[in-house]
């Protein structure tokens, strides 16, 4: 069994750092911070999130407001770089969507919320990917219209805390948190050892269940961070039980289920691109999402099942049972919930329909497999 | 008596007269995490020092367990296949991989001593 000494230099901490040494989380090199990637173990953690709250520092992503001198400017400035509808949102009102480029590839995958702070007309607020968030900043900058501009956060931390029991943990914390809907955010005031503070609180997240991401400042992160972990249904999460939970709820990492090379259609993403949007278009790469929305895409993004234990890992071929290419694994690993392997990954349109008995090639020989239909658990998201 | 000796790559080897028993470390368990599942080789291969012994899958990746010496395959521990998880709880004990008819003996020189390997593990933590 080899193993390497990561290079730590110039690695980022985040300003919850200390409290993850504190609680013996294991730190690894992801996305150019130092980030906990387990602290009690990552099974214990993934079905601690699934039955109760877990907690997540997700500050390494990337933050920002786009400002502008109203939601409809400020939309259709967004509008030109993703296909969601953005100028349709409500205050508050929180969407998923995809940065193209010209080729309607997916250049990152990011939140999108119409501010509900009062006097804050014309602000949408954006997170993206950790590993992305230069590229994509530089390239939201550059198409951006005179009189719209894109202002960084990265005085800001975010936490997430996701689970069933994350609603009644946060309604103690921050009143009013129990009452918002699925996919929307405000601001709150947050008050830990007497002391007062803004917090943007979201109700989303990675998991497949219940949940909230929360903004806040970095120098109030670690009081709200150990104000949430004192209660006794909190337990930290690390990036491990992060990716596996988020596997088992069909959710796409980037860099591994989608990249530039995959649209939004061949992703299973066309239900995030609005029907004013995929009539007009307006987006980049329209032309070829428009024609993968009529006639279909000739390769598409699919949940599977392994038939046996051994897991399956990105980058296995996935070929028909006579033995033909199919494509290729992009996510894969044991679902501690599910309690078996599960995989994603692109095959050919032909083969995408759940029911379908494929072949995996790990370590040169074949095992077997079916295409099911994801999320593999059923979602906790509150409706 | 048995003698316990260790490799570089974080396997345990406990030799009773010609046959080596190979398992990983605790300290190998404790990094690699939760193991998920654990592929062994098939009775009566040959195997040469190097070569793919065995494969044990965490929930996040897939580490290859190389033959840290040469020999026949004569036993595994079909235990491992229905619960991979006593790698976890008991990893240079109950969760032996492999037992291997040594071609000769003289290939444990050189391996290290439980104080050996320890100060190895430190050394390289």
């Amino acid at each position: 069994m080899s193993q390497t000494s990561p290079d730590n230099t110039a690695l980022k901490r985040t300003p919850l750092y200390d409290l993850h040494v504190g609680l013996g989380g294991r730190m690894v090199p992801f996305a150019g911070y130092e980030m906990p990637v387990q602290y009690s173990g990552i099974i214990a953690e993934h079905n601690h999130t699934r039955n109760a709250a877990g907690l997540f520092d997700v500050s390494h992503m990337g933050q920002a407001w786009l400002k502008g001198a109203d939601h409809e400017a400020t939309s259709r400035a967004l509008e030109a770089l993703v296909p969601a509808d953005i100028i349709g949102l409500k205050p508050g009102q929180q969407r998923y969507s995809q940065l193209l480029n010209s080729d309607g590839g997916i250049m990152d995958d990011l939140m999108i919320s119409r501010s509900a702070i009062g006097d804050s007309e014309g602000w949408l607020y954006v997170i993206v990917n950790a590993s992305r968030k230069q590229i994509d900043f530089a390239h939201i900058r550059e198409h951006l219209p005179v009189g719209i501009v894109l202002v960084e956060k990265p005085d800001w931390a975010l936490i997430a805390l996701q689970g069933p029991k994350s609603e009644a943990v946060l309604e103690k914390l921050i009143p009013g948190t129990a009452n918002m809907s699925f996919m929307s955010g405000n601001a709150f005031k947050c008050t830990t050892a007497g002391e007062p503070y803004d917090v943007y609180v979201s109700r989303s997240g990675y998991s497949g269940e219940d949940g909230y991401e929360i903004s806040v400042a970095n120098r109030n992160a670690a009081a709200l961070w150990s104000a949430l972990m004192a209660e006794p249904d909190v337990e930290a999460v690390g990036l491990g039980a992060r990716d596996s939970l988020r596997l088992e709820a069909g959710l796409c990492l980037y860099g591994h289920d989608i990249d530039e090379t995959t649209s939004p259609i061949e992703a299973q993403l066309a239900w995030s691109i609005g029907k004013r949007r995929r009539e007009e278009g307006g987006f980049p790469g329209a032309e070829r999402i428009q024609r993968e929305l009529a006639e279909g895409p000739v390769r598409k993004r699919v949940g599977v099942l392994l038939d046996g234990r051994a897991p399956v890992r990105e980058g296995s071929e996935i070929v028909a049972k006579d033995g033909t290419p199919l494509g290729t694994v992009t996510s894969g690993g044991f679902g501690p919930t599910v309690q078996r392997p599960v995989a994603m990954g692109y095959v050919s349109a032909a083969a995408a329909a759940p029911g379908t008995e494929l072949n995996f090639i790990v370590r040169g020989k074949p095992l077997a497999g079916r295409v099911e239909k994801m999320p593999f658990i059923t979602p906790g998201y509150k409706r | 008596m048995t003698n316990v000796l260790f490799t570089e790559d974080h396997e345990w080897i406990s030799v009773d007269g010609d046959v080596a028993t190979i398992g990983i470390t605790d300290h190998a368990q404790e990094q690699l995490g939760d193991v998920v599942f654990v592929e062994l080789p098939e009775v009566g291969k040959e195997v040469a020092k190097g070569d793919e012994a065995a494969v044990v899958e965490s929930v996040k990746a897939a580490s290859e367990v190389y033959a840290p010496l040469s020999g026949e395959i004569i036993e595994v521990n079909g235990d491992l296949e229905g619960e991979p998880s006593k790698v976890n709880q008991d990893a240079e004990g109950a969760a032996w991989f492999v037992k291997i008819k040594l071609l000769d003996t003289s290939q444990l020189e050189g391996l290290m001593d439980a104080a050996a390997y320890k100060a190895f593990v430190e050394a390289n933590a």
